[in-house]
């Protein structure tokens, strides 16, 4: 047995734009066991709920995270709409999908990027990034907003996209798809990437079931958890099937994430086919909500869990948010045991960690 | 701008953001904003940084590591607040756990607002820091020129 001692890891860290602390305990080289410690971005936004009314608690969830901002509102005003017992329009319904794929897209190429940083090819990281901000420009004309854009309300969305507008959409995406096919080819055949990510940081299904992850690191183990199949919003009148793979290490990952790009390509191409050409965007929402309600919706990075209990009063009694990377932190400091100190920031990264999220 | 004889290096660090404006701080940096044009470079260690950027406010917990951050930076160095949060404690201002803007741990130069701010924006405030930074850096070596001056009196005396 070699000397043991133990390494920190973050909070700053070049890897990482967010902190979060590891203490690595390693033998020589190989990490024996990993020690999380989280709080460093922890606000306390559920707290708001006494001082903030139910609409106004829209804006403050939806800077839950700056990433799946959009998701974290949606999410939110389902649970507080299913309260009301509204249902509302179609056409507000397919413009939620539409930009939350959008979102996804733009986390999703976030990511990539950041593990092409990861294991050092700089030129990918840049590319991704380059076409990331042709998604972020779909965002920008439709809500006004690069990031953090409150189109959703309780009972409906604040903004219509209108026709032509979809249809610069639907143009931006045959864009990004060529693009998408051309790093996809250096994402799965370049040598140097497939040595670096194959067989490291391997889960198996039972591990990941045992430790509850969720999202696209569950699914790349060949976990079937995708939120999208329960239908909220406009995915019952959508065609798709959760994407998986069976490896469960970080090729894996990467393929799942890949390809869940092209399976938002192809839901905003159906949810703008199939969109209402009219149609009422909200529904009036009268008086205060008075019960409870648990929603959960697939964020890019997975299963997100809003719990609202309201008691007809304007401020809500209590408002829960878990978020996917929370429930991944076990998953990864399971990975990082017997693993190469040298691959840690790797592994870190293929959780896909917000950590925003994480500590609200 | 046009007399800048150093190039500063960044350091970033995430307050208690909601990570809007660390991806923005990013997205700086990469093709399309590109903010290593104007001669600075993005680094991950304290000891080699000129320039901070805060984004999000303080709590309690990361208030000793940005104080540390700050320490560690070699002098003259400057501090640019991203975000509305890092100014004032923004949309979290009332949360239990925030205790203000970046201001109230360490000393700020340069405010950027904005929710998240725009890359155009953290760059307009990277310019400004630029500036400050030049301007300290030449007071700095100043009051070096002086000190030696006045040391190479005393051994002569």
């Amino acid at each position: 047995m070699g000397k043991r001692s133990v390494i920190p890891f973050g909070p700053q860290h070049p890897v990482l734009p967010e902190p979060i602390h590891i203490d690595l305990v390693v033998e020589d080289e190989r990490v024996i066991e990993a020690i999380p410690s989280i709080g460093f971005i922890h606000r306390g936004l559920e707290g708001l709920v006494d001082k903030r009314d139910f609409n106004q608690m829209t804006y403050v969830v939806e800077r839950t995270c700056g990433i799946c901002s959009f998701q974290h509102g949606m999410g939110y005003c389902e649970a507080v709409e299913h309260i009301f017992g509204v249902d509302i329009p179609d056409r507000a319904k397919f413009l939620r999908t539409i930009w939350a794929e959008i979102g996804r897209m733009h986390s999703h190429l976030l990511w990539l990027g950041l593990l092409a940083d990861g294991f050092g090819f700089e030129n990918l990281f840049y590319q991704c990034w380059r076409v990331r901000e042709k998604v972020l420009d779909l965002q920008e004309m439709t809500s006004g907003g690069r990031l953090i854009f409150s189109v959703n309300k309780v009972g409906g969305v604040m903004k219509d996209i209108p026709a032509d507008m979809l249809k610069i959409i639907l143009t931006t995406m045959d864009e990004v798809e060529e693009e998408l096919k051309e790093m996809k080819k250096t994402f799965f055949n370049d040598y140097s990437v497939q040595s670096r990510l194959k067989g490291v940081g391997v889960l198996t299904k039972e591990q990941i079931n045992r430790l509850g992850a969720v999202g696209p690191f569950a699914r790349a183990s060949g976990v079937v958890s995708d939120m999208r199949t329960l239908g909220y919003a406009a995915y019952p009148m959508l065609d798709f099937e959760p994407i998986i793979s069976e490896d469960g290490d970080c090729y894996a990952r990467c393929y799942v994430r890949m390809q869940e790009l092209f399976q938002s390509i192809d839901l905003i191409r159906q949810a703008v086919a199939k969109i209402p050409a009219e149609g009422d965007l909200a529904v009036a929402i009268k008086g205060n909500p008075d019960g409870e309600y648990f929603m959960r919706v697939e964020q890019p990075r997975g299963e997100a869990f809003y719990y609202v209990k309201a008691n007809g009063k304007p401020n809500l009694q209590r408002m829960r948010v878990r978020t996917p990377t929370f429930a991944n932190v076990p998953g990864l400091c399971e990975m990082l045991k017997n693993t190469e100190l040298a691959d840690v920031g790797l592994l870190v990264l293929t959780i896909d960690p917000c950590i925003s999220c994480t500590e609200r | 701008m046009a007399n800048i004889t150093r190039s500063p290096w960044l350091l970033h660090y995430d307050g208690s953001s909601c990570n809007g404006c660390d991806i923005e701080v990013l997205a700086c940096l990469t093709p399309v904003y590109d903010a290593e044009r104007l001669g600075v470079m993005n680094t991950g260690d304290p000891m080699q940084a000129d320039i901070l950027l805060v984004t999000g406010g303080i709590n309690s917990q990361n208030q000793d590591t940005v104080k540390q951050l700050y320490d560690q930076m070699p002098r003259p160095k400057v501090v640019v607040a991203v975000g509305v949060c890092a100014c004032t404690g923004g949309v979290f201002k009332d949360c239990y756990n925030i205790l203000g803007g970046a201001d109230t741990t360490i000393p700020v130069d340069v405010y950027v607002p904005g929710c998240a701010a725009r890359p155009q924006a953290i760059m307009d405030g990277i310019i400004k820091a630029v500036g400050i930074f030049q301007q300290r850096s030449n007071e700095y070596k100043a009051q070096v020129k002086e000190k030696k001056k006045a040391a190479k009196k005393g051994a002569q005396n």
